[in-house]
């Protein structure tokens, strides 16, 4: 806000018309699913513009023939039958991103819940090579996490194919050096993303499953299927600060003490700055610190681990992951965090990364365009199931509401289906009238909301009441081959009157 | 990249000051202290209270130190005559109208250094019936009669459990209109209404905050100076005796609810939350939260 | 901007009101309409950019509908993209405008100092018997200080218009709707035969017709701006420096320094402020030039343009004045289709651009940076000086603004030259000066004397130097002075030497039967209502000096220490208060008191 108000300009790209659209200097209003087709008509305009950073792109990138040749059909009018937006809107914003001295292109689960996440955000990311808005103080492409430490459970290897620090699991010297420390040998294979857990499960090939801290019987996409694998398990472990639904599939529940306020640690905000929790209170009855649990049921299993502080955890990790060796817990607390890569404790951190694009020659390995091509969302819209669903947040609640349900907003409404006024009319309902929801794999009831905001053919749901309007029975679990990430945003519904 | 310096005379001392910094800066430097009641690190400077008021050379009238920027060779004199006068005065004005009770111990401490009298202007008026300075017309009042002196006191607004509204204890200091609007939340659900001593913060039409435009982000909350605007939790503590800051311990940690890293400042009393701020140096937030990080602590609490 | 709006929904006439204003609306602004565009322009600056029209707006509803209401406030909000709470803060802070539902027809009847004097109070205790409260209220002053009682119709759907030497039957008639509307005549005697010789300021008055170009051109004008033109920016302003030129309002600021850093200032663009809010209390000689010579402050802006480089002036009015408003939008019109205004002004290759502001009833607007941020669409509250506005003025640019008679002078400097101006009046005091005349005098009105004229010799002519108690010079923010002061010299510098002060140029006499009580109470009253509520010594002083006089009153004139403590009030609110109106609300008052004038008189 403070940059707009000195005179940034902002562009919105949304179907929905949020807080953030309103107050765009342009709102795109795109129909879902089409970000691909919108992103790289914007490369063929810059490009047939002549407004590509072709320093950068000669010094810092590869692949780019190939990736003029694929953006080549996609034509302002091309794209305007895909994403319904204006040609002119399109040509507006492509120009005013090309010009630009400094622009960032921030996205969050819009982006990434679809089919094509990985796609979507490798279209991004070839906008930003084309105009060299990447690697420069004010410049960038920012995902925008969505909980505390997103981007700390990757940094830690909450990943199936890297240790902490991003580095690769299937490499033997980082498997060394991880194993010379941690006293153990470990799999020389990548492990098996959210997704294809579930399938190893659905098969029966995965049957004993530890979950901490996620409460999956209410977030995954069609959520009843999900709810059978669990159920399937040999042996289930939940480790929570609640008895959650997944809790209560559980074998053995572990109560935790909350990361935030009841235990000692570090978390990594979505700019890579990991900064300090502490314990500001005493967790309740038998609730145990993450790190207690974890190493009480070594020992029970046989390892004494003893239970080492967090800070003697963490500087374990400092020395095994060089992105973070610089980060002592005296200079986080003295500096208010830092940003990674902060190699050692001389240095200042990095607000930006991808500065070595810039070197003459660029250093490190070059950025290569990625060929990426639109895709229309798995659940198509038919005469059936004419209304495209898109689900989301809504700003005092937070996932499934475990946490923000136990406190009285004044400003929080029970779920309701968000319509625009015209579809209401158009389905013969009013607002506030019960409605059965129906998609091709299951049905709910929810009250309906006149939202003037919300174009005709788009409705809106949120995934925080699961108890009384579970979402999830409707969504599809198509997930992106690429990143595990289910299509939370597209679905395809009817709705009927009750 | 090294900034350039002014040089400017405070009570006959050089002091040098970086170029662009305020008198109230430059005083601080010197270690002058300099009472403030509308000023915040965080917000814009709106020099309303006129209480850091300093007296410059060359100047007829007095100027705000909180505002006014430092220029090469001005003279300035913080304790003069005029000074000293200017506020007491204005402490004495406020607090004459105002219940000033909650404020914090250094504006008491103001009230001490320049020897405030609040009541000689007189037996404070007593409270005006719920909603009466809400809707008084701007340009007309009843006149007086000299016996009361005429306060903003009124009964306290609790409409929900997030925070109270008592503006019996109001300075008017435009802090939580500034947090609202452009300074921090950019939600403008309050702003001054009215005019002159029937000024006042409200929504349109003094509607209530859950149907005005208000996220409850409580960032109004902890720029109030004087306890106007408080967390439910804390007047609810007060009403039954039992707030003790003394019994109080402030943790600083990172807010769950996204990716952002809002720092938190949790003020536990007896292994409870009661209060939560953020701190103003910070860069993250500079001091401001959202609902969820002011408020949504009540699951850690809920230990049955 | 992502808003929020209250569930009220705006009448049909409601809507009609802003709809003739901005236009019909071009995107959907109720709930229940459909979004049909998929492309939608919006964001800061772009609201922004339509803030200034939120009084305008808030102008034309209550215009047409006699009250603001949520829904009508809401359907504003939404066409210009305000926040609601920040709207009503802007209605809330004008007294002509009215959050709350009243009666179409209101009357303002002026019970101020001047009106005071010639029988308000006495047509308020009628009124009080035979109206319904709220079909009337009291007011401050209405600028007809020659001429009350004063009575403004405040009407929905219809033209307001005012009263003057109202009468209770006048003020229910005109409630009614049903009285004539006469148009008094000029309130300046020396323009009634026998006619005064070398009048200069008035010189049209009484002679061309306000309304006709022709006229005004016959009798003299334009031929400053073809002048103008030939001189150019840096010769107008040398001439203006030379002409030793001081402002009218109140402030005496040298105008060739001013219109010199406007246009010197790098920053762009420009604008040229009228001040012609006047509203200090006994003030009203920039209404009658605006109703008598309204192509001559046309022409001036025109001028004060060229000179500074802008192509915009702005006229702020007070709300007050309707017909004043009327007779200058007629010469702006007038002047535009004729090409004296416009892109090509006169054929030379210049645009200005003029446009009428009206206030709505708060007396603060006349501080120039309080009127900025009125016509910005913001409440009336001053801004801190420095910066000022010759650097940063209107939409924060570098801003001339100047007061109606001021501008008027320009014309005689402009084509007489700086030198010859400089030659009338004093040498700090240049030029001809006009003073509002009222109170126990035989002919109240409009005087233009030179600088330097005694205030007996401006009495005489008025027909009064006997049988004062006291004199006000300056209007409410000015200072009573005492029968024996009366041979002191109208210049800044001759009052200065007496402790008072020429402040807007009222000269309000007090016979021997005067209540000065009451009028001291009610000035008292006055900038207690009239504080904008920014700042601490002024919105809690004026409570305190109110609290203070009454208690004096009560005490019979006895002081017992209030006076101490009036004065000790007048001194923070002159050393700590933002504006001018805090620096001066209680030297009235404290001018009365030092010079013991409510002292317990022998005969009470």
């Amino acid at each position: 806000m403070k940059g707009i108000h000195n005179g940034a300009k902002l562009y919105t790209v949304d179907p929905r018309r949020t807080s953030s659209a309103q107050w765009a200097d342009l709102w795109l209003g795109l129909d879902v699913g089409t970000d691909i087709a919108l992103a790289n008509a914007v490369a063929r305009e810059i490009i047939k513009s002549g407004l590509t950073h072709r320093a950068f792109i000669e010094n810092a990138t590869t692949d780019f023939e190939a990736y003029e040749a694929s953006v080549e059909s996609y034509t302002l009018e091309y794209a305007e039958d895909i994403t319904s937006l204006p040609r002119e809107s399109i040509r507006e914003f492509a120009h005013s991103y090309a010009k630009a001295d400094r622009a960032q292109l921030c996205w969050t689960l819009g982006i990434t819940e679809h089919y094509t996440a990985t796609d979507n955000v490798c279209a991004l990311i070839n906008l930003a090579l084309l105009t060299g808005h990447v690697g420069r103080w004010g410049s960038g492409v920012v995902p925008i996490r969505g909980q505390n430490n997103v981007q700390g459970g990757g940094d830690m290897g909450s990943l199936p194919n890297k240790f902490p620090g991003f580095q690769d699991v299937e490499n033997p010297e980082s498997r060394a050096k991880f194993e010379k420390v941690w006293g153990t040998s470990l799999p020389d294979k990548s492990g098996l993303h959210l997704s294809l857990m579930f399938e190893a499960m659905a098969r029966g090939e995965l049957t004993s499953l530890y979950v901490i801290g996620e409460n999956p019987a209410q977030s995954e996409a069609d959520v009843s299927h999900a709810i059978k694998v669990l159920e399937g398990l040999e042996h289930f472990v939940v480790q929570d600060l609640f008895l959650t639904k997944t809790a209560e599939l559980a074998d053995v529940v572990f109560p935790a003490a909350a990361s935030w306020a009841e235990s000692e640690g570090t978390v990594t905000s979505s700019e890579r700055r990991v900064q300090r929790v502490r314990k500001a209170l005493d967790p309740p009855g038998e609730a145990k610190d993450d790190i207690e649990i974890i190493c009480r049921l070594a020992q029970a299993m046989g390892h004494d681990w003893s239970v080492p502080t967090a800070e003697e955890a963490w500087d374990e990790l400092r020395s095994l992951s060089p992105l973070h060796a610089g980060m002592s817990y005296a200079r986080l607390e003295e500096l208010g965090g830092l940003q990674w890569p902060c190699p050692d404790e001389n240095h200042p951190g990095s607000p930006f990364l991808h500065g070595r694009l810039w070197e003459r020659p660029a250093g490190g390995r070059l950025a290569p365009f990625s060929v990426v091509e639109h895709v229309p969302p798995v659940d198509k819209l038919s005469d059936e199931f004419p209304l495209r669903l898109t689900t989301g947040r809504r700003l005092d609640s937070y996932n499934t509401g475990v946490q923000t349900g136990s406190f009285n907003s004044p400003i929080r409404n029970r779920e309701t289906l968000d319509l625009a006024p015209v579809d209401a009319e158009r389905y013969g309902v009013h607002e506030g009238q019960n409605v059965k929801i129906t998609s091709r794999r299951g049905s709910i009831e929810a009250p309906v909301r006149f939202d003037t905001n919300l174009r005709p053919g788009l409705a809106f749901l949120t995934l925080h009441f699961p108890d009384e309007v579970d979402v999830n029975q409707l969504t599809i679990e198509a997930w992106d081959p690429k990143s595990g990430t289910s299509e939370f945003k597209a679905t395809a519904i009817r709705v009927d009157a009750t | 990249m090294s900034e350039r310096l002014v040089e400017i005379e405070i009570d006959g001392d050089t002091v040098s000051v970086t170029e662009g910094a305020t008198l109230l800066d430059a005083c601080r430097q010197k270690g002058v202290e300099t009472p403030t009641l509308c000023y915040l690190e965080n917000l814009t400077p709106i020099n309303a209270c006129r209480v850091c008021v300093v007296e410059l050379e060359g100047s007829r009238i007095l100027v705000p130190a909180c505002s006014r920027q430092a220029e090469p060779g001005m003279k300035v004199k913080t304790d003069s005559e005029r000074v000293r006068h200017s506020r007491k005065l204005v402490l004495e004005l406020l607090a004459s109208s105002v219940d000033m009770s909650l404020a914090t111990d250094e504006v008491q401490g103001f009230m001490e250094r320049y020897d405030a009298k609040p009541e000689r202007f007189g037996t404070p008026a007593p409270p005006t019936e719920a909603g009466d300075r809400d809707s008084r017309h701007t340009g007309h009042h009843h006149a007086p009669t000299g016996e009361l002196a005429e306060t903003v006191a009124q009964p306290i607004k609790i409409h929900d459990e997030m925070y109270v509204r008592d503006y019996s204890r109001c300075i008017l200091c435009y802090k939580c209109v500034e947090a609202c609007g452009t300074d921090a939340q950019n939600t403008f659900a309050i702003a001054v209404a009215g005019r002159g001593f029937d000024a006042r913060i409200s929504t349109e039409f003094d509607t209530l905050l859950d149907n005005s435009a208000c996220v409850y982000c409580g960032n109004c909350i902890p720029v109030c100076p004087t306890g106007a605007l408080m967390f439910k939790v804390e007047h609810d503590h007060r009403e039954a005796g039992t707030w003790d800051e003394a019994k109080q311990a402030v943790t600083r940690t990172v807010c769950s609810y996204c990716g952002v890293g809002c720092n938190l400042e949790l003020h536990v009393q007896d292994n409870e939350i009661v209060r939560v701020t953020s701190p103003q140096d910070h860069d993250v937030t500079n001091g401001h939260l959202c609902i969820k990080g002011r408020f949504g602590w009540q699951f850690v609490q809920n230990r049955d | 901007m992502d808003l929020h709006f209250l569930d009220a929904t705006p009448t049909d006439e409601e809507r009609a009101a802003l709809d003739n204003l901005l236009g019909p609306p071009t995107e959907p602004d109720e709930p229940g309409e459909a979004l049909e565009e998929h492309v939608i322009r919006g964001g800061w600056q772009a609201a922004a950019s339509r803030r200034h029209l939120l009084l305008p707006a808030l102008h034309a509803v209550q215009g047409d509908i006699g009250w603001i209401s949520q829904g009508a406030l809401n359907y504003i909000c939404r066409r210009l993209t305000v926040p609601p709470a920040e709207a009503y803060g802007v209605a809330t802070f004008y007294s002509l405008l009215a959050t709350e539902k009243r009666p179409p027809r209101v009357a303002h009847v002026c019970d101020d100092i001047a009106c005071k004097l010639v029988g308000a109070d006495e047509l308020c205790a009628t009124l009080e018997k035979t109206l319904d409260a709220d079909s009337w209220r009291r007011s401050p002053c209405l600028g007809q200080c020659e001429r009350g009682p004063a009575v403004m119709f405040q009407l929905a759907g219809d033209e307001d218009w005012v009263l003057t030497a109202a009468t209770a039957d006048g003020v229910r008639q005109g409630l009614e709707g049903g009285s004539e509307r006469p148009t008094p005549a000029p309130s300046t005697p020396q323009t009634a035969e026998p006619r005064e010789e070398g009048l200069r300021i008035l010189r049209r008055v009484g002679v061309a017709d306000p309304t006709s170009l022709d006229e005004y051109r016959e009798h003299g004008g334009y031929v400053a701006l073809r002048r103008a033109i030939s001189l150019g920016s840096d010769g107008i302003i040398r001439e203006i420096k030379d002409s030793g030129l001081r402002g009218r309002g109140g402030a005496a600021f040298p105008m060739g320094i001013k219109w010199d850093a406007v246009a010197k200032a790098p920053v762009r663009p420009h604008y040229v402020v009228c001040n012609a809010d006047e509203s200090e209390p006994g003030t009203f000689k920039d209404r009658v030039l605006m109703e008598e010579d309204p192509f001559a402050i046309v022409e001036a802006m025109t001028i004060a343009c060229f000179a500074s480089g802008s192509e915009r002036g702005y006229i702020y009015i007070r709300g007050e004045y309707h017909h004043a408003t009327h007779r200058l939008q007629n010469a702006i019109d007038i002047a535009t289709r004729r090409g004296f205004l416009g892109e090509d002004v006169m054929g030379e290759g210049f645009r200005v651009d003029l446009e009428i502001r009206r206030g709505a009833g708060a007396y603060i607007c006349g501080e120039e940076t309080a009127l900025f941020n009125s016509i910005e669409g913001f409440r009336g509250e001053p801004r801190n000086k420095p910066p000022f506005p010759t650097q940063v003025g209107l939409f924060g640019k570098p801003t001339v603004v100047n007061n109606v008679e001021t501008l008027v002078n320009v014309l005689d400097i402009v084509s007489d030259g700086g030198p010859s101006f400089a030659s009338i009046g004093s040498k700090d005091s240049t030029g001809p000066k006009l003073f509002c005349v009222s109170g126990d005098v035989a002919t109240p009105g409009l005087y233009e004397v030179p600088f330097g004229t005694t205030l007996r010799e401006l009495l005489e002519k008025a027909g009064s130097t006997k049988s004062i108690q006291s004199i006000l010079l300056g209007g409410a923010a000015g200072t009573f002075i005492g029968a024996d002061e009366i041979d002191v010299p109208l210049t800044f510098e001759g009052t200065r030497a007496i402790g008072a002060s020429l402040g807007s140029g009222v000269v309000m006499v007090f016979g021997e039967k005067a209540n000065l009580t009451d009028i001291l109470l009610r000035i008292a009253e006055f900038f207690r209502d009239e504080s904008c509520g920014q700042c601490v010594p002024c919105r809690v002083g004026t409570v305190r000096v109110e609290e203070a006089l009454h208690r004096i009153v009560e005490n019979d004139g006895r002081q017992n220490g209030e006076v101490e403590l009036i004065d000790e009030l007048a001194q923070v609110m002159s050393d700590a208060s933002i504006c001018g109106l805090g620096h001066t609300a209680a030297s009235a008052v404290q001018s009365a008191l030092s010079r013991n004038l409510l002292a317990p008189k022998d005969d009470a």
